[in-house]
């Protein structure tokens, strides 16, 4: 057994620890992976919670998961499937509905339907989106420089997002500065009349965030699905056979077979330091495993808070990391159904059941819902996000059965008096009678429920305060701001230790970006030596 | 009604929301049911796809000499195969250059069912001189469906009820779906995990139908042939007239093409008794093909720079394309041979086409370039040679 000795060591086998091992592997690196849990995958898993169910656990869709990553580590070959989720129905409150098809003729009329305006406006925005996403997309890719320092990299790649902006033309420079800068409510009063087709679109703009639709800011997020359709034709925006679990499957497979070791069930107490500089890890068991270079893929709070002791930081960096917010607002209802539910509002079971019901009937709504979290309760009334992966792939359910996904915001991690087993099924129990008047009869439909809640997410997951995102996105904690001025380009302060969570630039959803672009910047760094001389 | 409908159009004709029809061998079949071919491709990969291939060419060979017959046509050694054994072959003129592909059925010792893409009644008449053989075009009185998918099996092992673990890759078995007597074989045009049904025409309905209801559970989708271009192209399975002229159609001889040129060397038998072509493909064999035909990966970053030198996005054929598309050495303008099918796999995140190479430029990681259109002008996108199939599944086979 040669298990003593890695060039790396990843902490934490969710999706960027994987990429990250992967990659760091397809170099000639000896790496390891530690995972805590008995499986791979941190919130990208898929479980067996009731016989016969499959559940994608916590986040379940993938997310402009690179396409680059996919081909690099030939992930397809490895199982990875990623499925068009092409529809969106949004229920309204007086039983009709707002849909979005897959096809833009089809798409026009229905909105035509509620606002000939607003269809004529839906182009124009698209176009201006389009553009919008176009500039920041680059930004994605790159490590962030540093705009307080003087280093000739960083300044050279500072010059060129400066260009870059420039080059936009001052007319979408000044939407860019909106979208920084407004809510999406305010940015699309701008454009719709519609309110449902508002409270739908800016309801996308929230999730993973403890802010509402009317709070500043929340327009940025409003491009991330942009992004997610400039990548529309090379489908990384999607559900994935299997189930989110399956991603992590599939890159855990294309690790290993890159020659990295991949441990279960091998929990990291703390980062070795000595001399200055990483010299491994010490597991929960005591077990020490010695590296050169350690990656943590954990969040911020963990990677430096916990792992390190707070005296080999430096006093800026601790408070700021202590300064970075997760605030976990969303929950989770994973339910096992005999049969599909019919929605009042287009009844009978059909296509609209292989796209996302959006329950944001109005914009007053969705903030009603953010009302209630900012004073520490769950919604009465939230928004969610409700998927059938099922239908998409029937393999996720006995033939004939169903799972039903349920996304909820708002719950707040930091509940009045706590989060316990009580206060979890009244949640719950808000949640499906909340769905239960838009889809009668889901009730009786219900073979099981597992009710998740931020603290359950942290539990189980690790993710400080249930936070999806590793970190609030919210735009003061993006780019190079994330997670912390000065380290935003995967370094930390102790030589040898890197980060390549979703914490990181550019963070968020099934990316992967982190994950490469940690593994890279260690590899660019020289990596601790190679299996190979020379 | 000057195009002939399939045996299933009743059935299809309701389906197609777009009205997206393609002509096939006089057939009208469905281009793609939904107003895109996004979900119909997807179920070739993730649950079952159910294509109506009816316009097949169909032939039973029958009598004595059935074997002798088939034996004197294709490349492949028909005295060899079982019983029950489905065999993929070309079939070639005198001088070794392919005329048509297509299957060969054993159902006994003296029945073979052949399809093909292009009628081929007379070619085997004329082969069949002094010889105790029947040959019948069974092609209107025989309806066929395509179920290709992971869920495959599932849906005909429920539909038939009976266990299909045992019927191997290339094999066939007669079944009934429903009291419907049909043959079952393990094959199809999608490198998948499949299956081709044969069935009376009388029966057509029926057994869609029966199909349709057992599938659903599966996530059974009917598709079209959009979908299935995108899957064949990921398969490396070549079509005729798209891919390779029929050196009956040919007008010239550079439009020919042999098998060993095809990639299709392993249909050609090294021993077995006289077939047409047969000195020719030995003589070339033997001092090697000057053509090949092999899979392309567009290079992404090569073709990304291309669309960002006119700020554009990379725009990507989602739906296949088959048209003669220039491929040259790398860095030169000197051409070493076209590409013929090409398109985005959205499973494999790659653009991925199938071309005809000179062999000194054929081996797989070859790095050559293809012509890209860019905003009306012709540009060269960096690519590499392929190893075929794109995408092979262990299901295909296990």
């Amino acid at each position: 057994m040669a298990s003593g000795h890695y060039d790396a060591i990843v902490i934490g086998g969710g999706h960027n620890g994987l990429i990250a091992a992967a990659y760091l592997a397809r170099a000639g690196k000896r790496v390891v992976v530690l995972e805590r849990r008995p499986r791979v995958g941190g919130a990208a898993v898929t479980e067996e919670i009731f016989p016969g169910f499959k559940f994608s656990m916590f986040s379940y869709v993938v997310s402009l998961l690179r396409p680059e990553i996919i081909r690099d580590l030939s992930l397809p070959r490895h199982g990875l499937h990623i499925l068009p989720l092409e529809s969106t129905v949004t229920p309204m409150e007086n039983g009709d509905y707002l849909a979005g098809w897959g096809d833009h003729d089809e798409t026009r009329r229905e909105l035509y339907r509620h606002s000939p305006r607003d269809a004529d406006a839906y182009d124009e925005y698209g176009r201006l989106m389009h553009f919008m996403a176009q500039a920041v997309k680059p930004i994605l890719s790159m490590v962030p420089p540093d705009p307080t320092s003087f280093a000739l990299g960083d300044l050279r790649a500072l010059l060129g997002l400066g260009r870059h902006f420039r080059g936009l033309g001052s007319e979408r420079l000044h939407a860019l500065v909106k979208l920084m800068t407004m809510s999406s409510a305010d940015f699309l009063d701008e454009w719709f009349e519609t309110d449902v087709l508002k409270a739908t679109k800016a309801a996308s703009g929230i999730i993973g965030t403890f802010l509402g639709p009317r709070s500043p800011g929340t327009a940025y997020v409003l491009l991330h699905h942009y992004m997610g359709e400039l990548d529309g034709v090379f489908r990384a925006w999607g559900f994935a056979k299997g189930g989110t679990g399956a991603v992590s499957e599939a890159i855990a497979s294309a690790a290993r077979e890159l020659g990295a070791e991949i441990r279960c069930e091998a929990s990291v107490a703390r980062v070795l330091v000595r001399g200055g500089r990483v010299r491994g890890v010490v597991l929960d068991t005591g077990d020490e495993l010695a590296a050169p270079v350690v990656l943590s893929s954990l969040d911020p709070r963990r990677t430096f808070l916990e792992l390190l002791e707070p005296a080999q930081l430096p006093a800026d960096l601790v408070a700021d990391i202590r300064r970075f917010k997760f605030r976990g607002s969303s929950g989770k209802v994973n339910l096992a159904l005999d049969a599909l539910p019919s929605f009042t509002c287009m009844p009978g079971i059909g296509r609209q059941h292989r796209g996302a019901f959006s329950i944001s009937p109005s914009l007053d709504y969705v903030e009603r819902a953010y009302d209630d979290a900012k004073y520490g309760e769950f919604s009465r009334r939230p928004y969610m996000d409700i998927v059938f992966p099922s239908v998409i792939d029937p393999g996720m359910a006995p033939p004939g059965k169903h799972v039903m996904s349920i996304f909820v915001q708002y719950a707040p991690y930091h509940l009045n008096g706590g989060w316990n087993d009580a206060r979890r099924e009244a949640f719950g129990d808000a949640v499906i009678d909340t769905v239960e008047t838009f889809a009668p009869g889901l009730k009786q439909r219900i073979l099981h429920r597992q009710v998740l809640t931020p603290a359950d997410i942290e539990r189980i997951t690790g993710l400080s305060e249930g936070n999806i995102f590793a970190g609030e996105l919210a735009l003061h904690q993006l780019f190079f701001l994330r997670p912390a001025p000065g380290w935003a380009k995967f370094t930390t302060p102790v030589p040898g230790y890197y980060q390549c969570g979703s914490g990181t630039h550019p963070g968020g959803g099934i990316m992967g970006a982190s994950g490469r672009l940690g593994a890279l910047a260690v590899l660019k760094n020289g990596g601790g030596g190679g299996r190979e001389a020379g | 009604m000057s195009l002939r409908t399939t045996p299933f159009h009743p059935r299809t004709a309701p389906l197609s929301e777009g009205h997206a029809w393609r002509r096939w061998a006089g057939y009208v079949v469905a281009s793609a049911y939904d107003l895109s071919h996004e979900r119909e491709y997807h179920a070739i990969r993730n649950a079952a796809a159910l294509f109506d291939v009816s316009p097949l060419y169909k032939y039973m060979v029958t009598g004595v000499d059935a074997g002798r017959l088939l034996d004197r046509v294709v490349t492949r050694d028909i005295a060899k195969a079982k019983i029950g054994q489905v065999l993929y072959t070309p079939w070639c003129d005198a001088e070794g250059k392919q005329i048509d592909d297509g299957t060969i059925s054993v159902l006994d010792e003296r029945t073979y069912r052949m399809t093909s893409a292009d009628p081929n009644l007379r070619w085997l008449h004329l082969n069949a001189a002094a010889l105790d053989v029947a040959i019948e075009d069974v092609s209107e009185r025989t309806a066929a469906l395509s179920l290709q998918g992971p869920n495959a099996r599932a849906i005909l092992e429920t539909a038939a009820e009976r266990d299909l673990r045992g019927l191997k890759y290339f094999r066939l078995t007669a079944a009934a779906i429903r009291g419907i007597p049909v043959t079952l074989s393990r094959t199809g045009y999608t490198g998948d995990l499949g299956y081709e049904i044969w069935v009376d025409a009388g029966s057509a309905l029926p057994l869609w139908d029966a199909l349709i209801a057992t599938g659903a559970a599966y996530g059974i989708t009917p598709a079209g042939i959009l979908a299935l271009d995108v899957a064949r192209i990921e398969a490396g399975l070549l079509l005729i007239e798209v891919d390779y002229v029929s050196s009956r159609h040919a007008l010239i001889e550079s439009q020919k093409s042999s098998p060993l040129e095809l990639g299709l060397g392993w249909t050609v038998a090294a021993d077995k008794a006289r077939y047409n072509g047969q000195a020719a493909l030995h003589a070339e064999r033997a001092r090697g093909p000057a053509w090949q035909f092999v899979g392309l990966s567009v290079n992404w970053d090569s073709l990304e720079q291309l669309y960002a030198d006119v700020g554009l996005p990379p725009r990507l054929p989602t739906t296949a394309w088959r048209t003669s598309v220039p491929v040259y050495a790398e860095g030169t303008r000197r051409q070493i041979g076209y590409a013929t099918s090409g398109g985005w796999s959205p499973l494999l995140k790659q653009y991925m086409a199938l071309a005809h190479l000179e062999s000194p430029f054929a081996s797989p990681g070859t790095r050559v370039a293809m012509e890209i259109t860019v905003e009306h002008h012709r540009r060269q996108a960096a690519a590499h040679v392929s190893a075929l199939p794109f995408f092979n599944p262990e299901r295909k086979r296990a």
